[in-house]
């Protein structure tokens, strides 16, 4: 081992030059970096929702509901949970098909096979007992229009189609027309 | 051996008949009062902790099975934070018809040691014959458990959404039917109902 101390004199200087090395890289690696912006380009010119506006109802276009335009290197305030409206008032349908939504809450209500809180008052037997519109005769219908005797197995899990209402604000306008609004809309144009 | 049995009962019955040579009656009735204290305290004590949930859910049977179904429903956590444990809608309050039902779970206690719904599949196929018990049970003291906490009189019906106190007033505050009639599984998920009338 002739070359020992040029061995050590090696070892030393890349360590010294890793040390500088790395002194560098946390040095530039610590400055703040502007927010990367992830988002949409609505986002961008926007500001960053603060904490404090909570609800920051999304502009134009954009649909953001998870985020609401919070950077995703910040925290989002999530806004209060909606409330399911309770008041047993039957809504209007917004068209003829429309399955009627359910104006009470179903917090907890077990439908599986085993059970199925929503026919302990909707079953046709019962609705009397709880004054509970009864299920449609479709219900009891299968694909081929024959009459079953109980409720039909496609139309047995009652929230694929019938949901509750919530006071939420909606994310977006909707400028929905129903028919009646646009069959009084045509007599209109045609005058014009 | 049956008459040496007996000149042993008699002998007991002899010393139990004849009075105290070496002790006073202060001794006697103050030792005795006092040892009744210790007992029907740690009788009471012992009693007692078979009543809490912690005791309950030491098995894995109520652990795995009805206590995560109940974590679930608004008996385990709600806005207000008040709950009930196990034993406040499966043992009744009342003294004599606790140590009733205390005496009828000796049958559970059975269960346990020979692993009736040790597992998963086994609580499955016995739930409905272990969930007709607690209905039938419900039924025959009007739902005594359910009413503890929930008094038909200080129910306020305007707090009710409309379609709740309806049904109550017609259902319930006629006496007509009973908590459990239509409150089946609110703590706990149901069986297959099949053929099991409900409300």
């Amino acid at each position: 081992m002739r070359d020992k101390p040029l061995i050590a004199i090696g070892t030393l200087v890349v360590l010294v030059v890793a040390a500088i090395a790395f002194m560098a890289g946390r040095k530039s690696g610590g400055e703040p970096s502007p927010h990367p912006v992830v988002a949409t380009a609505a986002t961008a010119s926007q500001t960053p929702a603060a904490p404090s506006t909570t609800e920051a109802a999304p502009r134009g276009n954009q649909i953001d509901g998870i985020r609401r335009g919070t950077p995703i290197d910040q925290e989002g305030t999530p806004p209060l949970m909606a409330r399911v409206e309770n008041a047993d008032i039957k809504r209007n349908r917004a068209y003829p098909m429309q399955p009627p939504t359910i104006p009470h809450t179903i917090d907890n209500y077990q439908i599986d096979k085993n059970s199925n809180r929503c026919l302990l008052c909707h079953a046709r037997a019962n609705a009397d007992k709880f004054q509970a519109p009864p299920v449609s005769v479709t219900h009891y219908m299968d694909r081929d229009d024959q009459f079953l005797a109980t409720i039909s197995p496609r139309r047995y899990f009652c929230n694929q189609c019938h949901v509750v209402q919530t006071d939420a604000k909606p994310l977006v306008a909707n400028n929905f027309k129903d028919i009646d609004t646009v069959l009084s809309e045509q007599p209109q144009q045609k005058a014009n | 051996m049956w008459s040496r049995m007996k000149s042993w009962g008699a002998s007991v019955w002899r010393t139990l008949r004849r009075p105290s040579v070496h002790y006073s009656l202060g001794f006697l009735t103050l030792g005795g009062f006092i040892a009744g204290v210790m007992f029907w305290g740690a009788f009471n004590t012992a009693l007692e902790t078979t009543n809490t949930e912690a005791f309950c859910t030491g098995c894995h049977e109520m652990r795995d099975n009805v206590f995560q179904e109940l974590k679930t429903t608004i008996h385990y956590t709600n806005r207000s934070g008040v709950r009930a444990t196990c034993p406040d809608c499966h043992v009744p309050h009342n003294w004599t018809d606790k140590i009733a039902r205390k005496m009828q779970a000796s049958k559970e206690v059975w269960g346990k040691i020979f692993g009736t719904v040790d597992t998963r599949e086994k609580f499955l196929d016995h739930r409905l014959e272990l969930a007709e018990h607690e209905w039938a049970r419900l039924k025959a003291n009007d739902s005594l458990e359910c009413r503890n906490c929930h008094n038909y009189t200080s129910m306020d019906l305007t707090r009710q959404s409309t379609r709740a106190a309806e049904i109550h007033k017609r259902w319930l505050g006629t006496g007509e039917k009973t908590c459990i009639d239509c409150h089946k599984g609110i703590a706990h998920h149901l069986p297959d109902m099949t053929g099991i009338p409900q409300g």
